[in-house]
């Protein structure tokens, strides 16, 4: 790694401040961060790690009945504290990474990192999640912007994300059997104004909806209304481990078996 | 750099770090407790798994500076106090858990972690807690049969063939 | 009634407790007083030509010691090739230059263009970072029978091509293998690819050099299956120092399983440039380097066609093969595919006509050399495999075609038309075996419980064998090796009765300090506690050939035989004196001597005092101390056998592979420790598994790695493993060594990938995808679904018409 400034404010004010400075990072549980920086494919001169901020961890419920989870909080707690309040949800969150990346790994920084094949970004997607940051409250349909791209502006914090719990919901991952990513993951929920079904791993577009999927199943929420659709492979990530017209296939299985499992 | 300090294994330890000094490198280059190991760079193998107060967390994946004012434990404060094998190490020896020996830190503080909450696990939780665990020599099967043993299930002794 | 010592004992790992611990000590733990660290600038082009290196920049950089490049090697040699295989036309191989840094040319995505040694490993990184490399790209060569056609890019430009060797063997049978295969009933033919795998030991690789400017004596510590190999290599070809100023020490060694064997620029280097800078030197790998640096194994694109008469009798078998080697030859690359390849292409069988032809090929690639089995999982994977696709042609039990063609019980010592002579074995004890063991009678109810879940269920049998306990030394040097390979033992007795034992092996997980003990523990009668084994430095063992080719017991247990026997002898004695007995009547049993048909009686503690305290003593018979020393050079391989049996299930919707069940049924000959060596076997099919189902070096035209580190190279993790039922209860011991003893090491990692790959074609084929005959390795959920959905699905797309 190249040498960097460390800093671990306590608010998220400070954080903020930190932030302003010229090429500052900000740093959440660090399992895809610091590995980058070993392979010195990311070098900023102050990284700021959100690990102090009390404020940003935790989950609570809200009166409007959405779960509210702290930037900050870990993948293991959401696991964990979400199990009965929205199992689906809880399901994601204890399957990503191996157990001792659980304990590290944040939604903010999976959220703000938006890698093509992660997890929670098909979870915020697929629920229709409000991402809160310092400055502003963003839905989920306006924050994914492409593989690694997305609506925050520089130096601008996730403090918060808001689930609305669904009736039903299931999420299904086909691993990529090495980095234990998804090769292709899908998350279905049912809400009582339709159907929202979020892909992750496949698209070079990133995280996508599948309209055509959550149209058949917002009027019947059964794996047969998938049986006369396609996925097609035009833009479908192809590489060593499966080709754009596997993913595309393995869209349509997964979305079955997450209809039947909700 | 700045200064850390942390309780490692029970005693508290002190040291100046860069900013980008790994929790991993701390411990080894620092404290010389070279049992924590570094399989690779991309935080899978878990060869360098320890205790962050109480959470098994992968040390090349954690900054130095992020542990400041934490509990750490390493392989190196896994026996008894009075020096001899704990359950989970013993069962490892009994059971030929480990052959060349360098996973093995990262397995051990793997085992503790998930016997900790979940006392009597399946053999398909076992393989599937041990998903950030990588071992090239064992194939996992004596893995899984010591950390069964260690949780006091019944599990054949070695050589039930003979 | 398992024993609680000795001989076939499951003894507990005495250095289990060290590394349980954190006591282990490996060698990126040694940190020496005023140490310099090392960074090696790598290759991130696969081919290109160097028109300059401008170090200046990084040469004033926080903590730079100094920098290096190739114009600071050119007083010493290029890193070794251990052997020499002669062509079918009777002409060396081409054995091109393998500098220790890059000469004019990088020829691989890795290859070590300069090193700078620093302060800090950071800051060693920092300023290679600041080394401007002028490289012109060239061409990449990957595709290897495009690398020898007329008019290729050459990797090595003052060779004639990039044919390292074509290889024939044996060449005087070509045309009646040929005239068979014409003439043949039926024959089956297939096409596959043995896919490029890393050998991938947990612990990367580690060199630190330590140069004496007092005494001007060098000692590397370095992570190697063995250290006298590296002394010698190191030492007379590459940098000049005789062996008594130069000392290899390899610590414990976390795995190996073959990429450790080879002598490497990296070793060299840190030598080379601690007595340069007057420092220590230390180079740590990290896992993305030892992905583009470690030797790769396996690599074979392959066809094989095999003849069979009315009977389903095998008539003949030949076999054409492209085996890579990488840009440069590393220490035993050639023989992989040659001697250790095409020598076991008989098999278990009774095939009377064979011939392999082999294109060894040089490529814009990291070089390839053994990976666990080297050269045998080769040649089992294609005859397993084709043996398999003929009993399904032909509609005959797989099993029932591989019994039709065993060479039967009766027929030891067996002369095969490859030139080697099995001594002993029974392959259908271990095939029934198998096959009781792994349930097959009950089978078709679960291939039915499956299907109603929409699982595919298959049955896949392999049975294997292989020549290992490498190797008679005069033999081997016929073939081409530059070496010896006999190993060597010390045994020390101390005056009060502990024994060190010194050997030439070195294990990197094999356990040998537990079980090298029980076997002088059996002979002498005292326990195993007492006696201590030494390995793994140069300064303190006798010259031996270390760790690789499941040799240690065979050969290095063989030594240890012969030096205790000696040391019995010369016991017997002092005994003989101290009871004044004749030495004929001296009986060891127990642990003490006693004269034979009395009382009279003289304990083992006894005896090795008087030897170091020589007061009541044979002095002008014999020399006191008791202290002896063997080399066995073994009068042939040894060839374990078995039944490898795996049981899948193929998910119809997706075509991913589960391994549901696994057996293996060996024939180790005697054994051990039998914990130990169920260990070996676990492992080895892990290993196994991962090539057919998992794992895959992969590189693009450009020759980039695509798999260059865990997030694409797919190591078997536990879940994707079953429990395995392992067995060594079929013992035919070997007939040449003195303990009985066939290697183990390598086995599981030989028989299990065909074993997977048929139970996979089987689930297929039952559930009516009779077009997919094979898929190529890895098995690849994508792999499958696209071969179920009618793709082609084996790699080659070779025109192997002559």
């Amino acid at each position: 790694m190249h040498n960097f400034e460390f800093v671990k404010p306590s608010t998220v004010a400070d954080a903020v401040s930190a932030l302003s400075s010229e090429d500052a990072q900000a740093l959440g549980g660090g399992q895809t961060l610091l590995p980058t920086m070993k392979q010195r494919l990311a070098a900023p001169d102050t990284l700021v790690s959100l690990s102090g901020i009390a404020e940003m961890k935790g989950i609570c419920s809200n009166d409007a009945g959405e779960i509210c989870i702290g930037g900050g909080t870990v993948h293991a707690v959401v696991a964990a504290e979400t199990a009965s309040s929205y199992p689906g949800l809880s399901a994601l969150a204890g399957k990503i990474g191996d157990p001792a990346v659980r304990n590290r790994g944040t939604i903010g920084g999976s959220l703000a990192n938006n890698d093509p094949a992660a997890c929670y970004p098909a979870a915020a997607l697929g629920s229709g999640a409000t991402i809160v940051t310092n400055a502003r409250e963003i839905a989920a349909d306006d924050y994914f912007q492409g593989m690694f791209t997305t609506a925050l502006d520089e130096g601008e914090i996730i403090t918060e994300v808001r689930f609305p719990v669904p009736e039903k919901a299931a999420w299904q991952k086909f691993v990529q059997p090495a980095s234990r990513f998804s090769l292709v993951g899908v998350f279905v929920a049912k809400y009582a104004n339709g159907v929202r079904v979020a892909v992750t791993g496949a698209s070079e577009e990133g995280v996508f909806r599948w309209s055509e999927a959550e149209a058949a199943l917002s009027s019947n929420f059964s794996a047969d209304a998938l049986a006369d659709l396609s996925v097609s492979a035009d833009g479908m990530i192809s590489d060593l481990h499966g080709t754009g017209a596997y993913r595309a296939h393995l869209i349509k299985v997964l979305t079955g078996r997450a209809v039947a499992a909700a | 750099m700045t200064s850390v300090t942390m309780t490692v294994n029970g005693k508290a330890r002190s040291g100046d770090v860069e900013g980008r000094t790994l929790l991993s490198s701390f411990l080894r280059d620092e404290l010389n407790l070279t049992g924590t190991h570094v399989g690779c760079d991309t935080s899978q193998c878990g060869a360098c798994v320890i205790h962050v107060n109480g959470e098994a967390v992968k040390a090349c994946s954690m900054l130095a500076a992020e542990a400041d004012g934490a509990e750490v434990k390493t392989i190196e404060g896994m026996a008894n106090p009075d020096g001899s094998l704990s359950v989970i190490q013993a069962a490892f020896q009994e059971h030929h858990g480990l052959q060349c020996g360098f996973c093995t830190p990262g397995m051990v503080m793997s085992a503790a972690a998930l016997l900790k909450d979940n006392p009597r696990p399946s053999e398909a939780e076992i393989r599937e807690y041990l998903e950030g665990n990588i071992c090239r020599c064992t194939g996992y099967h004596n893995i899984v049969k010591a950390i069964m043993a260690a949780s006091g299930q019944d599990v054949a002794p070695p050589m039930a063939a003979e | 009634m398992p024993k609680d010592g000795g001989i076939g004992a499951s003894s507990k790992r005495r250095e289990d407790v060290r590394f349980l611990t954190g006591r282990g000590r490996y060698t990126d733990d040694i940190n020496l007083h005023n140490q310099t660290y090392a960074y090696f600038l790598r290759s991130e082009v696969a081919h290109g030509k160097i028109n300059g290196i401008d170090t200046s920049a990084a040469e004033g950089m926080d903590g730079v010691v100094q920098i290096f490049t190739a114009k600071d090697f050119e007083a010493v040699g290029g890193v070794p090739c251990g052997w020499q295989v002669t062509d079918l036309h009777g002409n060396p191989m081409k054995e091109p230059k393998h500098p220790v840094l890059a000469e004019g040319k990088v020829r691989h995505v890795g290859d070590p263009i300069a090193v700078v040694v620093a302060e800090s490993l950071e800051e060693a990184r920092d300023a290679a970072e600041a080394i401007e490399v002028d490289i012109d790209e060239l061409p990449a060569v990957m595709d290897m029978p495009s690398a020898i056609a007329e008019g290729a890019t050459k990797v090595h430009d003052d060779l004639d091509d990039n044919l390292c060797y074509e290889w024939g063997f044996v060449e005087e049978n070509r045309a009646a293998v040929d005239e068979a295969i014409k003439n043949a009933h039926h024959v089956t033919t297939l096409e596959l690819t043995n896919n490029r795998l890393v050998a991938n030991p947990m612990e990367p690789r580690v060199a630190v050099g330590d140069f004496n400017p007092g005494t001007e004596d060098y000692t590397l510590y370095t992570t190697s299956q063995n250290p006298h190999v590296i002394r010698l290599l190191m030492g007379a070809f590459v940098l000049g120092i005789p062996e008594h100023k130069l000392r290899v020490v390899a610590p414990d060694v976390g795995g190996g399983f073959g990429c450790k064997i080879y002598h490497y620029a990296e070793e060299a280097f840190v030598t080379f440039a601690s007595a340069q800078i007057r420092r220590p030197v230390k180079w740590t790998s990290s896992r993305s380097e030892a992905f583009v640096s470690d030797a790769h194994g396996r690599d074979h694109v392959t066809k094989v066609e095999l003849a069979l008469d009315e009977n389903h009798k095998f008539t003949a078998l030949r076999c054409d093969t492209y085996a890579n080697m990488g840009a440069y030859l590393s220490t035993f690359a050639p023989s992989i595919p040659t001697w250790l390849h095409g020598t076991l292409l008989a098999g278990n069988y009774t095939t009377p006509l064979i011939y392999t032809n082999v294109k060894a090929v040089f490529t814009t690639t990291t070089p390839v050399d053994a990976y666990r089995g080297a050269g045998r999982p080769e040649a089992t994977f294609q005859l397993e495999r084709v043996v398999d696709k003929a009993a399904r042609e032909l509609g005959v039990d797989p099993a029932e075609l591989r019994r039709i063609n065993f060479i039967k019980p009766d027929q030891f010592p067996y002369d095969t038309p490859v030139a080697v002579t099995y001594d002993t074995g029974n392959y259908h004890a271990t095939l029934e075996k198998g096959l009781e063991m792994a349930g097959v009678d009950t089978f078709e109810a679960r291939a039915a419980e499956s299907a109603k879940n929409g699982k595919l269920r298959g049955l896949g049998i392999a049975h294997f064998i292989e020549a290992c306990g490498i190797a008679p030394s005069n033999l081997v040097g016929q073939l081409g090796a530059r070496a010896g390979l006999y190993e060597s033992a010390t045994v020390r007795v101390n005056a009060t009765g502990s024994i060190s034992v010194m050997t030439g092996s070195h294990s990197h997980g094999q356990g040998h300090e537990t079980a090298f003990p029980q076997v002088v523990a059996e002979m002498l009668g005292i326990d195993e506690s007492m006696i201590e084994v030494v390995h793994g430095d140069t300064a303190n063992t006798p010259m031996g050939m270390g760790t690789y080719g499941s040799r240690s017991i065979a050969v290095g247990g063989s030594a240890m035989v012969r030096a205790t026997e000696k040391i019995i002898n010369k016991a017997k004695k002092i005994a003989a004196h101290l009871l004044e007995a004749a030495e004929g009547d001296i009986e060891l049993k127990d642990g003490a001597f006693t004269v034979a048909g009395t009382d009279k009686s003289v304990a083992w503690g006894d005896v090795t005092l008087a030897a170091y305290v020589p007061h009541n003593y044979p002095l002008e018979d014999i020399e006191p101390g008791l202290e002896e020393t063997a080399f066995y050079d073994p009068s042939n391989f040894t060839y374990p056998s078995g039944a490898y049996i795996c049981e899948v299930e193929v998910d119809a919707e997706t075509g991913k592979v589960e391994v549901l069940g696994f057996t293996a049924a060996d024939d180790f000959g005697n054994v051990i420790n039998p914990m130990i060596v169920e260990g070996q076997v676990h492992g080895g099919v892990a290993q196994g598994i991962g090539q057919a189902l998992l794992e895959n070096c992969s590189y693009d035209d450009d020759g980039q790695l695509l798999s260059g580190s865990y997030m694409d190279y797919t190591m078997p993790r536990a879940d994707d493993v079953p429990m395995f039922e392992v067995d060594h209860s079929c013992i035919t011991p070997c007939t040449h060594n003195p303990l009985g003893v066939k290697g183990c090491g390598e086995a599981g990692a030989i028989g299990s990938p065909p074993a997977v790959v048929n139970a996979v074609i089987d689930a297929l084929q039952r559930a009516g995808h009779t077009h997919v005959t094979h898929i190529d390795m890895p098995l690849t959920p994508s792999r499958v679904w696209a071969a179920m959905n009618g793709e082609k699905a084996d790699g080659s797309d070779i025109g192997w018409a002559e």
